[in-house]
């Protein structure tokens, strides 16, 4: 059925200052609106249960993208389109830039923000492996001061993040690499365009005869997005060979807990995880 | 309970003050409101694009965007994408040459992400044309004719 759309409030304040004091009033019964581009749906299939929104697309102080030597910082309305069109990042965040291209249609990448993506927290969502593979941190911001979270600790469990009621995602951080790295970025969905993930594979390394600075992140596969930590543990320092592969798979089959649902089966999930692993790492021998 | 509110923005360049519940979708202010019903409502979730309209020079599904958020932005709908009443837009006047509208709900959407696609790329890749309206479905699936279309349009 669908949503009664009187009973929906979407204030638009002025500024951040205006929507930090709305975000910290009424005991956070107030929530951020950005895009829209996941809310929306749910109201149009009468889902959306919260009722109270702040209309933060219009604030300037959320977006834009900064370079300075060691990092890059992106407000928190950074579009997928702006991601993509941003020089910088697709010479030096590429999987970010993949990921960007790769959700939705280009009317969806011209209204979805890479904020809404990480808070709307969905474990099949295509930018997180990235911004894990790339050691991303947040800035939250509320009435009580500004906060930093690494990204990899963001995510605690379904739905469940380190995030504290008045307290809005301002931006996210990238720090720069100077090292040759290889990005490799896969997500696995029913078609090319216009699909949610079955498998979000993101990884890095740099490429040498022995593996170093790996990172390797999934989406689809937990019910959160997630960092690899001991299949990349398994990896680093060691020679590319048939052993190393053999033991991360082991590693990996044991770290991530993929279910069938709609989209996809447990087994198939494993499977191709496991096959896009060794994908990864055959290319960091050529 | 919300109160209807007052957005200002200009609608196929026609400068509006419209009054309506905040949360409510552009989509219907188009077509309930203004009668502005070239504009499709496909599947209602962002995945369809017969919605599509402009905002401010880019495609966005109008059934994601709340009236709220049109506040001050320049919106071009299907109406207003021909040169003149007697003169169609060379995207518009290609789907007739080659067919590309076949039962024609999905019409007005791939003709708003064609244009918008030639206006940033006036001279499009076949890969660029697909990815340009990939966020379109037709469920006549006559997808040919309408990439055809747009082959043809290209330069005119």
């Amino acid at each position: 059925m669908r949503a009664y759309v009187p009973s929906y409030q979407l204030i638009s304040p002025a500024s951040l200052g205006e929507a930090l004091d709305v975000l910290a009033s009424d005991n956070g019964t107030w929530k951020p609106f950005a895009g829209g581009t996941d809310l929306m749906v749910l109201l149009e299939a009468g889902k959306l249960t919260h009722q109270n929104y702040v209309n933060i697309w219009n604030l300037p102080e959320l977006r834009g993208i900064d370079v300075t030597a060691n990092e890059i910082t992106l407000g928190a309305l950074t579009t997928y389109t702006q991601v993509q069109n941003h020089r910088t990042l697709r010479e030096e965040f590429p999987m970010l830039c993949q990921a960007a291209s790769e959700t939705g249609g280009l009317a969806i990448q011209n209204r979805g923000t890479l904020g809404g993506n990480i808070v709307n927290a969905s474990p099949a969502a295509d930018s997180p492996p990235a911004l894990l593979a790339y050691d991303a941190e947040l800035e939250l911001v509320s009435r009580a001061g500004e906060r930093k979270v690494p990204y990899a600790t963001f995510h605690q469990g379904y739905k469940q993040m380190d995030i504290r009621p008045g307290e809005l995602l301002r931006t996210i951080r990238l720090p720069r690499h100077f090292q040759k790295l290889i990005h490799y970025y896969r997500k696995v969905g029913t078609r090319k365009a216009q699909a949610i993930s079955k498998i979000c594979f993101a990884a890095t390394a740099v490429a040498a005869a022995d593996i170093t600075h790996v990172r390797i992140a999934m989406g689809s596969v937990a019910p959160i997005p997630i960092r690899c930590v001991k299949t990349e543990a398994a990896l680093v320092g060691k020679a590319i060979n048939e052993a190393t592969i053999a033991e991360a798979k082991d590693t990996l089959a044991s770290e991530i807990s993929p279910i069938g649902d709609i989209r996809s089966t447990k087994d198939y999930r494993l499977k191709v995880s496991l096959n896009l692993l060794e994908d990864f790492i055959s290319q960091l021998g050529r | 309970m919300s109160d209807k509110i007052e957005i200002n923005c200009t609608v196929n360049d026609q400068q509006l003050k419209l009054h309506a519940y905040p949360m409510e979708r552009l989509l219907n202010v188009l077509r309930e409101q203004l009668r502005l019903t070239g504009t499709k409502e496909g599947c209602g979730e962002g995945e369809c694009g017969a919605c599509s309209v402009m905002i401010d020079g880019r495609i966005v599904n109008s059934c994601l965007v709340p009236v709220a958020q049109a506040e001050g932005a320049s919106i071009k709908t299907i109406e207003g994408v021909a040169v003149s009443e007697n003169q169609l837009h060379a995207v518009q006047q290609a789907f007739i040459e080659c067919g590309g509208a076949q039962c024609g709900i999905c019409t007005p959407g791939m003709v708003m992400a064609a244009v918008d696609l030639l206006e940033k790329t006036p001279n499009p890749t076949e890969a660029e044309i697909r990815n340009g309206l990939a966020g379109n479905l037709c469920r006549c699936t006559g997808y040919m004719k309408i990439f055809e279309s747009v082959v043809r349009a290209i330069g005119k």
